[in-house]
């Protein structure tokens, strides 16, 4: 490509002609850099003749995605010149180039100001237009009074540019509506389209901006707007505003909507409304796009509005009309309608319901997605079996991508409407079967409460889940479930307990049982979760069919090599909990105790309004009040219980805070906590993270002191469990972090604390970076974000590989002067794109000289990851002897990529 | 309201962008990318319009161009169908028989007729006749200009002789 080297010279054309001849991306990148390199020198030359012609180019590099900021002063340049050529291109390119967040559009406003008084109307509607687009709420305030003038000039053109440009300059700044109300009246009485069009566009924003403006309107235009409408839609031909047979359907759209804004809640104006809409309503053809359009914004108007019964009723019936047609786009308006309509008149849709059913299979994704949020408000007691039912047999062929949104729906279904548990728990298992690989972790969770619960189902459940697995071996959340049903009830399974009347007996030997955990083990290879659980119930059917615990040893054995730490942990010491301890091994392997289902519910109902995550402190149990009735048995079994809950919730790594973790947290409780057979009533997250920490200590005390056993009635028992697989708890990376942590809930115990919680979360979680080779984290090296004479603070980071904008940072607070810190309070302020939440603090008193500290956990969720740091500025204010300290500063040092 | 307009060709060059609600260039880059690949794979006989971030996104297609159309999501988008014809016909009217080449060489003209339809993200004007006759007034203006910069730079040539 010959190019002159300095091509000032090529004109627009040329340079889009080298462009578009480059082959590679490499090879545009030259030409562009060419270009700007010579736009630029021209720019700094000031060469006036080619102003115009570099903004052009400047603005189709701008379109490819190239930086073109270097050319912003230049548009200004170019909109302060005299002549109308210059000044077009000018705004043009400001209005490409920059938009309304950037400083530089201030400088601009002088300009605009100049323009929309000049004498030329082009150079009015110019200014007028740029304004429109991209001006901000300074500009809007600084240059109202000009469009407000402009809006009472005679030139139709510029009257429709200041109109429209009012609707932007109202939605900027809402209180200027009352200034701009009694002119958009006054407009609707023009006779010029474009105007009317534009009056009644700023007046449907004037009554979303202010109901001053709304009542204002009701009283004054109702009446032309009425007349308007009757106009145009009875008008005779008129081939400048024809479109498709009708006279200008632009304008009927925008009247209607304003007739709704209007009519919405007030009887008055919607009785006045009543014929015109009837006459639109019957009158509009509907063989055409266009005519379409008005009788969707028409129903929609009717619906909106406190119409009469007849129309009403003429509005359904449009609406079946348009569910029937053909025409993919127009049924798509009728289920968006449908939604609408649900609050207004049940039954109407209600006899829909089939056509919606169709509607949920089609080929169309955009239909699709419609239509099953119409079946789900759809569903009510009386048809919620033959609906489900649908869904579930059309799950069967679904288009993969559409599964997880039908499988979400049908399960929230059939959980709204469970009073059926039979119902329920067969629903569920068809999703299972036939689209487990998409059910989400809660709603497993979910079903193995209510199975937990459902004593006189639970042998019908295990029996339909183990014949289920047969079949579908492949759908990942079937087996987790069916494993865990097997386990929990695998005697049932084979002796055919609490057979129900419609049940078709099976027969399955202990070894067919033992088969269906042994393929779950072998079919997941990856899985951590499925295969923990499968090795929790082959422990547990070790004790069911003692005759099988030979072979069940064997299986968990094939374990004791896995690379991943978590699997090779289980098999060593469930391998020994089945040779060496049978006689404990019946009453450690109990079932688990009924879960609780409100706790559960409730707990999930706070995680689905997670944007109020309101922080629950749960209320302090400390160890010393565990009860264990059957004395040595079953604390051990919980720190294994507890353990399979490290691996099995994916989620507890990401948060701290026990309320937002709550479905895992429930798993905690249903793992961890069964055992100890605690009052429920919220405290079990604590209670098991006592357990966890128990564990914790046991297996820290020989490398940190002896300080914490006292504490700890169950270190017997534990120790043995630990002294079976010494080599494999391996101590936890920051010592401090660990000592701070168990100290603060040691010097807790006779107080009562809040933070034991997190802080014992945290130590899970520190444990699984630590130790488990899964990958769940990514490790980040600490800091000290903070050192001053008085007083350090050090930041430990931890994240979850597959969200890397969110980071759990815990601080530790330690005081270097020889005097008691009391009152001790952390703030910490983040830029606007980061999120931030602080969890409560481990106390408020920092002993002196360092001798502990006080930690703190927070969550930081980077908007922006990847492309800005983390960055923080802190606050410490604290009391020393009385007399209060402040210091602060900015942490700036995070490690890269958070 | 039209939060922004986007024509992309079926290969997905970006041939005009007109943005009425504020994106930074990252987000503008990113929508693109994200609705080039929600949109061109739909097959030919689905409905014109794509569910996108609680927005809907109306299209539609002439020939090799994609024109598409970020609404609300209480907008009609019947409606805004019309607004798209209604977009291309003028276009076709002052190219005569527009094409992508038109397009993309006279992409500001593109952009000053668009100007003269949209405001604000609404519809300023539903003559067609109405919008040639301000672009035709308006390129006459510029014609006139560049005619008396000539000719005076003509006489200067002339006197400097």
């Amino acid at each position: 490509m010959a190019l002159n080297p300095f091509s000032s010279g090529t004109r627009l054309r040329d340079m889009i002609r080298a462009i578009r001849a480059c082959k590679t991306a490499a090879e545009e990148r030259g030409v562009v850099r060419r270009e700007c390199a010579a736009i630029r020198a021209s720019f700094s030359d000031n060469e006036q003749e080619l102003r115009h012609r570099n903004m052009a180019k400047l603005m189709f590099i701008h379109m490819l995605g190239y930086p073109t900021h270097f050319g912003q002063m230049e548009c200004l340049k170019l909109i302060a010149a005299v002549g109308y050529p210059e000044k077009r291109i000018g705004y043009l390119g400001l209005m490409l180039l920059l938009d309304e967040r950037q400083e530089v559009l201030m400088l601009v406003t002088n300009s605009l100001k100049q323009d929309l008084n000049h004498s030329n109307q082009f150079i009015v509607g110019l200014a007028l237009c740029a304004l429109g687009n991209i001006c901000s709420a300074e500009m809007a305030r600084d240059l109202a009074p000009e469009v407000e003038r402009l809006m009472r000039s005679r030139d139709a053109n510029t009257k429709k540019k200041a109109a429209l440009c009012s609707t932007r300059i109202v939605r900027k700044v809402p209180d200027l509506a009352e200034n701009f109300m009694g002119l958009a009246a006054s407009l609707l009485k023009e006779k010029h389209h474009g105007v009317l069009i534009s009056a009644v566009q700023l007046c449907t924003e004037l009554c979303k901006a202010s109901k001053d403006a709304l009542e204002y309107l009701r009283k004054n235009c109702i009446e032309g707007l009425v007349r308007i409408l009757r106009d145009v839609s009875s008008s005779s031909y008129a081939p400048e505003y024809d479109v498709a047979g009708i006279s200008d359907p632009f304008l009927h759209i925008r009247v209607l909507k304003l007739m709704r804004m209007l009519g919405q809640g007030d009887a008055d104006c919607s009785e006045y409304m009543n014929d015109i809409l009837a006459q639109v309503a019957t009158k509009t053809e509907s063989n055409k796009n266009a005519g379409n359009a008005i009788l969707y914004e028409c129903v929609e108007t009717i619906m909106g509005i406190e119409a009469t019964s007849g129309l009403r009723v003429l509005a359904i019936n449009i609406l079946g009309r348009f569910l029937s047609n053909r025409d993919n786009n127009i049924r798509y308006v009728a289920l968006n309608i449908l939604m609408r309509a649900i609050a207004v008149d049940t039954q109407a849709v209600q006899r829909h319901r089939v056509t919606i059913l169709e509607c949920v299979k089609d080929a169309d994704a955009s239909i699709r997605k419609r239509a099953l949020e119409l079946v789900f408000l759809l569903v009510n007691d009386t048809n919620v079996k033959p609906l489900t039912k649908e869904l579930v047999d059309y799950l069967d062929v679904a288009d993969p991508d559409f599964k997880e949104d039908l499988t979400a729906k049908i399960c929230s279904i059939a959980e709204k409407f469970s009073q059926d548990k039979l119902w329920y728990l067969d629903q569920m298992f068809k999703v299972l079967s036939l689209a487990g690989k998409h059910v989400k972790d809660d709603v497993w969770h979910a079903l193995i409460v209510v199975i937990s619960n459902a004593s006189e189902l639970q042998g019908y459940s295990v029996r339909s889940l183990y014949t289920a697995l047969q079949t579908y071996s492949e759908q990942g959340s079937l087996v987790r479930v069916a494993v865990w049903c097997i386990g929990e009830y695998g005697e049932m399974l084979v002796n055919n307990v609490g057979m129900l009347e419609a049940e078709g007996s099976i027969t399955v030997t202990e070894s067919d049982a033992l088969d269906a955990v042994e393929l779950g083990l072998s079919l997941y290879p990856a899985d951590v979760t499925t295969r923990a659980m499968c090795l929790v119930a082959l422990l547990k059917l070790s004790s069911r069919f003692p005759s099988m615990s030979e072979r069940v040893k064997r299986i968990v054995s094939q374990n004791k090599e896995n690379m991943v730490l978590e699997l090779q942990q289980r098999s060593i010491e469930f391998g020994s909990i089945i040779q060496r301890h049978q006689s404990i091994r019946s009453s450690l392997l109990e079932r688990m105790p009924v879960l609780d289902e409100a706790t559960y519910l409730m707990k999930r109902a706070s995680t689905t309004q997670a944007s109020i995550p309101a922080y629950k402190p749960a209320s302090a149990v400390t160890p010393g009040d565990l009860k264990f009735p059957n004395g040595l048995a079953k604390p051990a079994v919980t720190p294994l219980a507890d353990l399979l809950d490290l691996s099995s919730d994916d989620a507890t790594a990401t948060t701290t805070a026990s309320t937002t973790t709550a479905p895992s947290d429930f798993l905690q409780d249903l793992l961890g906590i069964g055992g100890t057979n605690l009052p429920t009533a919220g405290a079990p997250s604590s209670a098991s993270t006592d357990i966890l920490m128990d564990l914790l200590s046991i297996g820290s005390s020989p490398s940190q002191n002896g300080q914490l056993v006292p504490d700890l009635s169950l270190a017997q028992a534990e120790k043995k469990h630990v002294s079976a697989a010494p080599q494999l708890v391996s101590p936890v990376p920051e010592p401090v972090d660990l000592l701070g942590s168990l100290s603060s809930s040691t010097s807790v115990s006779g107080t009562k604390s809040a933070t034991a919680v997190p802080q014992a979360v945290d130590l899970l979680d520190g444990l699984s970076s630590s130790t488990s080779v899964s990958g769940l984290e990514d490790a980040c090296p600490s800091i000290t974000a903070f050192q001053s004479a008085t007083l350090k603070i050090t930041f430990d980071f931890r994240k979850q590989l597959g969200k890397p904008q969110e980071s759990t940072i815990h601080a530790t607070f330690t005081n270097m002067s020889s005097s008691t810190y009391t009152e001790f309070i952390f703030q910490a302020a983040v830029p606007k794109f980061i999120q931030l939440r602080l969890d409560p603090a481990s106390g408020n008193i920092v002993p002196a000289n360092g001798k502990g500290s006080v930690t703190q956990g927070f969550s930081v969720t980077n908007n922006q990851h990847g492309q800005k740091p983390l960055a923080m500025r802190i606050r410490m204010s604290y009391k020393v002897n009385g007399e209060d300290r402040l210091e602060q500063g900015q942490v700036s040092n995070f490690p890269p990529g958070l | 309201m039209i939060n922004f307009v986007l024509l992309i060709s079926r290969q997905g060059k970006v041939r005009l962008t007109k943005w009425y609600s504020p994106y930074t260039q990252k987000e503008r880059t990113k929508v693109i990318r994200e609705l080039s690949g929600l949109i061109l794979t739909r097959g030919p006989k689905l409905c014109n319009f794509v569910e996108w971030r609680g927005y809907k996104v109306v299209y539609r297609r002439y020939a090799s161009l994609y024109f598409c159309m970020c609404i609300d999501a209480d907008d009609n988008e019947l409606e805004v169908l019309e607004i798209i014809h209604h977009f291309v016909e003028i276009l076709d009217r002052y190219f005569g028989s527009v094409c992508e080449l038109d397009l993309i060489f006279n992409f500001h003209k593109a952009y000053y007729v668009l100007d003269e339809i949209l405001i604000a993200g609404e519809l300023q004007e539903s003559s067609k006749k109405n919008v040639a006759r301000l672009i035709a007034a308006q390129d006459s203006l510029v014609e006139a200009a560049k005619e008396e910069a000539s000719s005076i730079s003509n006489i200067i040539a002339q006197a400097t002789k």
